[in-house]
């Protein structure tokens, strides 16, 4: 396929509110800790088939957990969800199966308690995945065009030459992708502290321009609070100094594009254009850190649409994610020789004058129709299905987040 | 983008910029020029770390891309590693694991 070409013949399946997957998988969402084994057992009986396993451990009900899991359910790369609760939890579980039911998409609840324990569950469980494999099967595939694909970005195992290399070519790939279309999403306000002025300049309108600014000066309070910054040891190991500088690196990732737009976890863009996802809960800190991990963030970007993440690591990380298909494009290479089987990119070539900036941001460009069309990334290939979702607090998006 | 002169060790990332990057593992006793002035290094400097591309003085912003990464805690001469140990954060400290702290004064 020509990574250059405008109108890749890309197929996607057509779900009931006109959006189109590139996967059709069966999610099994545990909606409880006490229910994450039952789950788990289920979907390890459908190893080697599109089974993902996601899910919300906290009893305490959470309005953030309950729109994430119900954007979740309801991406379009699923086909259909099991729900395991164990019963007594707080996870409005009626609400999130009528919800996907709504949709069309095959749905069905084990309830551990009223199903007679771990066992019986299991078999109950395993008996609705194998139906709802038979029923997705029936899911139309049609042309999928670009602009109507959501890209999301991530960078994890930072290191100072994802800043240089493999940042900058998936900003380059975002600039080619918001040519044709796409949306295309950027994170981490807590990675923006030292550029709110050069990115709020970027917005689409001023009044954009201040809630961008107020999104990354929420983050820097936010982490002054925590006592920590978005900064691993691994990052200062790497060659980063201070998160001013890691900033820079997750910066260049969102291309040259204006910004189109602030979202937050669960806000699906309603059109191309690239856009800001702010990943730090509003209000007083609290629940701790804004994101655990990498995984939590990917779980944003999907919840907010995205069908595939262009994920950037200098010290090598081996992450994938459930949902969707993640690839990784490896910033070091020195990295890349070693581990090699995990990385889809070498963005290291940059590094080694061996390739440039465009170069490999056209690769990355063409890695995204070809993981679209159906290939597999490494991640997936590996089985990597990585989930993570913790509490968070957040207010709906301001009226000048989405300008028309 | 550009290497910086015939440099294959160092490359210039923005012109406003008084870092240069290292692309090529520096070693004790290697030589390299930058801006034109002969820089004999004293240390090792792992790929994507940071040098001096000239002097900078106590408290002087130190550019990348740029855009400022901190402030410097010492005078830094040209061609010296910067790192934990001469640079610190505007907004928020950075936290390290206790065998990387040899780099924090």
């Amino acid at each position: 396929m020509s990574s250059s070409s405008n109108s890749p013949s890309l197929q996607g399946f057509l779900r009931s509110d006109g959006r189109k997957g590139i996967r059709n998988c069966i999610v099994v969402a545990y909606l409880v800790e006490c229910a994450h084994h039952v789950a788990r057992e289920i979907v390890d009986a459908f190893k080697g088939q599109p089974v993902h396993l996601i899910g919300f451990g906290g009893c305490y009900p959470n309005a953030y957990a309950d729109r994430m899991m119900n954007a979740l359910c309801t991406h379009p790369n699923v086909g259909g969800a099991l729900l395991l609760s164990l019963g007594c939890e707080s996870f409005n579980r009626h609400r999130l199966e009528q919800n996907i039911e709504k949709t069309g998409r095959p749905v069905g609840t084990v309830v551990i308690q009223q199903t007679g324990g771990t066992r019986k569950s299991i078999e109950a469980g395993k008996a609705l995945v194998e139906q709802a494999l038979k029923q997705i099967e029936a899911v139309p595939r049609v042309p999928l065009r670009l602009n109507e694909l959501v890209v999301g970005t991530v960078c994890g195992g930072s290191d100072a030459t994802s800043g240089i290399t493999a940042n900058p070519a998936v900003g380059r790939a975002f600039d080619l992708l918001v040519e044709q279309g796409a949306a295309t999403i950027f994170e981490e306000t807590g990675e923006m502290i030292g550029l709110e002025e050069v990115m709020s300049s970027r917005a689409v309108t001023p009044e954009l321009g201040e809630e961008l600014k107020k999104s990354v000066e929420k983050a820097a309070y936010y982490y002054k609070v925590m006592g920590h910054a978005s900064f691993a040891p691994g990052n200062a190991e790497g060659g980063l100094t201070t998160i001013e500088e890691k900033s820079i690196g997750a910066y260049c990732k969102s291309g040259d594009s204006e910004i189109s737009g602030l979202i937050k976890p669960g806000d699906v863009p309603r059109k191309g254009g690239l856009y800001l996802l702010d990943v730090v809960p509003d209000g007083e800190p609290r629940f701790g850190f804004p994101n655990i991990n990498d995984n939590a963030e990917i779980a944003e970007l999907i919840a907010c649409g995205s069908h595939v993440i262009l994920f950037t690591t200098g010290r090598g990380s081996v992450v994938g994610s459930a949902i969707s298909p993640v690839i990784k494009v490896c910033a070091n290479p020195e990295t890349y020789n070693r581990m090699s089987d995990d990385m889809d990119v070498n963005a290291g070539r940059i590094l080694r004058l061996e390739a440039s900036v465009d170069e490999v941001g056209k690769e990355i460009y063409g890695k995204v129709l070809e993981v679209a069309s159906g290939a597999q990334t490494c991640s997936e290939s590996l089985g990597h299905q990585e989930f993570v979702l913790t509490y968070k607090s957040f207010e709906p998006i301001g009226p000048h987040c989405l300008p028309t | 983008m550009q290497a910086e002169g015939t440099s294959r060790k160092l490359l210039r990332i923005h012109r406003d910029d008084n870092v240069l990057i290292v692309v090529t593992p520096i070693k004790p006793g290697d030589r390299d020029l930058i801006d034109g002035l002969e820089v004999v290094f004293a240390q090792d400097v792992a790929i994507g770390h940071k040098v001096a591309a000239r002097s900078i003085q106590p408290g002087e912003k130190v550019y990348k891309c740029g855009v400022p990464i901190g402030s410097a805690k010492e005078a830094i001469p040209v061609g010296a590693h910067i790192h934990l140990h001469n640079l610190k954060s505007d907004y928020i400290a950075t936290y390290t694991l206790e065998k990387d702290r040899v780099f924090v004064k």
